[in-house]
């Protein structure tokens, strides 16, 4: 069974149809690539698919659970955590706090025991600690846990949105434009970073990405976006050699 | 070893702002003591410690959840009132003490409890509505309060929205609020150490607030809504828990207004919106976000016309500068630079600012 399953999803802004008929299938474990020119649709997949915009038509299932129309917050407590195209941080939080607002569904203690300092705050404090380090040295970032996060290089800003991610223990991850500004030495490390986390972390992946080299470099199936429709889908090397594709991305 | 170093470095640094208090409350008392503060500066001793609870508890709202609140002097109001009239009714009955604190219970969870009434419908939209209400709310609560009479007899409470007469109460009825005239006869509970007391706590509760998990949550929608809602935070829920705190801490400002005065009324000057905005003031002074700045600006900026008293004209220019030079301190790009680098903070911290640079 797959992990997600969308289902004719479609939505309008105004006279806009901005995705229409959107279908995607994927598997627990895969690292899935969803492409397309700008303007596409694309992000306003990832908004659907997370609760920021609610779709007019379509059915989105995560792990067999109905999650269509649901608040953001309860999808990201079902399993799917994001990034964003502009980047999103808590700038002016540290780097380690940033990671912690992940934990936050995850380790839980009252607001009296933190204002009081009761013991609980102290052990389950202790134990949050431990995790968002342990996340930090994954990206790299762990000397940096107490430098505001506004006050980080950019390359490292889109690796810590997948950190505070992650931190939420979801099942599904979705990277919007993660290599977007990024040079290309640090675009491989992004790529090996990604495959890590699918590695280690078990986890499924959906990413969005303009740099071909990154998508056919990691992406095992594709499913590529033009004017909120699907084109294609399929292999990544079979659809990247699809002449349909090739003309939707020259006729840019 | 990081993480350890991360949870002292905040409580450090509530125990620098608590310490500070504490401090300028020792001295203060031996100066009274040693009968070396003047009667005027005396009687400033219990405002000060109202100022920068209510700067500080402002500062919840504006600097750390974001929101702009334009009536923080009608939470003080509510306070004031209900644990004005709550220690009225009970002058005779209690002793002193127990009656103190029921009343700066009562005081704090009513004005808490307005702050949720209000937060519950505005808090939920997008948008900055609640500057705006929170202005209404401030107004509306002063004016009601001066059409209020209610008194007691025998027979029980009564209540008049009209005037004294129209409650119908026995001729030997008391009149507990009487309009205009406001609450007179509060018993006067309030005193320095109380207020410093007061004034502690209500550091201890915000700044134990920001560096817990409530607190990250709450600066994190302040920071950015859409990536909290994205990483599961419940924007109303943590928005109602900073708008309440802030409004319940106050309505204690407000309860130790009320028992410091023996007449206590509701006018443009104490529970107006021009007190909103004074409040407000020493908040941007002292730094949105920097609860110990809001308290170093309310003692200076409540001090600093007092002590230039004999300057006479001078006295409104000077403080002018005054304000200029700190807003000039506190948002200017190359002094915040020269603060970071000889903080506090900075100084204990040597090891780790180091790694960062
Ligand atoms: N909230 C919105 N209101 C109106 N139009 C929108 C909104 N969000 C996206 N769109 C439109 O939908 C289309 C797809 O946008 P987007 O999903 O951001 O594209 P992509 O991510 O593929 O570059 C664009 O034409 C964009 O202007
Ligand atoms: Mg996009």
């Amino acid at each position: 069974m797959a992990l997600l399953e969308v289902r004719n999803l479609g939505i309008s802004f105004g006279g806009l149809r901005a995705v229409d008929g959107f279908e995607i299938e994927i598997k627990k474990g895969q690292l899935y690539g969803l492409i397309g020119p700008n303007g596409a649709g694309k992000t306003t997949v990832f908004n659907l698919l997370t609760g920021v915009y609610k779709p007019d038509d379509g059915k989105i299932e995560l792990d067999g659970k109905n999650i269509t129309g649901a608040r953001t917050i309860d999808i990201n407590k079902a399993g799917i955590a994001r990034t964003f195209q502009n980047i999103r941080l808590f700038k002016d939080l540290s780097v380690l706090d940033n990671v912690k607002v992940g934990l936050h569904n995850l380790y839980s203690y009252s607001t009296l025991s933190g204002i009081f300092r009761l013991p609980a705050y102290f052990k389950v404090e202790k134990e949050m600690n431990e995790k968002a380090m342990e996340l930090l040295k994954v990206f790299d970032l762990d000397k940096e846990a107490e430098v505001l996060a506004s006050n980080l290089p950019y390359g490292k800003q889109r690796k810590l949105e997948i950190a505070r991610a992650l931190a939420t223990n979801p099942k599904l991850l979705l990277l919007d434009e993660p290599a977007a500004g990024m040079n290309p030495n640090e675009t491989i490390e992004l790529m090996d970073t990604i495959r890590f986390v699918r590695d280690q972390f078990d986890m499924t992946i959906l990413l969005i990405e303009h740099d071909m080299k990154l998508v056919s470099g990691i992406c095992e199936e594709l499913t590529v976006l033009n004017f909120g429709q699907v084109l294609a889908k399929g292999k990544t090397a079979e659809v990247l050699n699809d002449p349909q594709v090739i003309k939707a991305y020259l006729g840019e | 070893m990081k993480k350890q170093i991360n949870l002292t470095k905040a409580t450090k640094s509530t125990l620098i702002t608590v310490g500070m208090v504490v401090v300028a409350y020792v001295i203060l008392q031996i100066l009274v003591g040693a009968g070396a503060l003047s009667s005027l500066m005396k009687g400033l001793l219990v405002p000060l410690c109202i100022y920068a609870i209510m700067a500080v508890s402002l500062n919840l709202t504006v600097g750390i959840l974001g929101e702009l609140s334009l009536g923080h002097a009608g939470f003080m109001c509510v306070g004031a009132f209900t644990s004005a009239f709550f220690s009225l009714c009970f002058k005779e009955t209690m002793a002193a003490g127990p009656r103190f604190l029921l009343a700066i219970i009562i005081g704090g969870a009513a004005a808490a409890l307005s702050g949720l009434l209000i937060g519950i419908p505005v808090l939920r939209l997008k948008g900055d509505y609640l500057a705006i209400v929170t202005l209404a709310f401030g107004e509306i609560i002063k004016n009601i309060i001066n059409v209020l009479y209610v008194g007691r007899d025998e027979a029980g409470f009564h209540f008049s929205m009209k005037d004294a007469f129209s409650m119908n109460m026995a001729s030997d009825g008391q009149v507990l609020i009487n309009g205009a005239q406001g609450i007179t006869g509060t018993p006067n509970d309030s005193n320095f150490t109380i207020g410093a007391i007061l004034l502690v706590l209500t550091l201890i509760i915000v700044l134990n607030l920001i560096h817990s998990r409530p607190g990250r949550a709450i600066m994190a929608i302040r920071d950015n809504r859409i990536a909290a809602e994205s990483v599961g935070i419940n924007i109303t829920q943590f928005k109602l828990l900073a708008f309440s705190i802030s409004a319940g801490l106050a309505g204690i400002g407000g309860v130790l207004y009320a028992h410091n005065l023996s007449i206590l009324q509701a006018q443009p000057k104490n529970f107006g919106y021009n007190m909103s905005i004074m409040i407000l003031v020493y908040v941007v002074l002292g730094g949105i976000g920097n609860i110990r700045g809001s308290v170093i600006a309310s003692v200076i900026l409540v001090l600093l016309p007092e002590l230039m008293r004999q300057l006479n004209d001078y006295r409104m220019l000077i403080y002018s500068v005054v304000l200029i030079g700190m807003m000039i301190f506190n948002w200017s790009p190359k002094a915040k630079e020269f603060r970071e680098k000889y903080s506090f903070k900075r100084l204990i911290a040597k090891k780790t600012e180091k790694e960062e640079a």
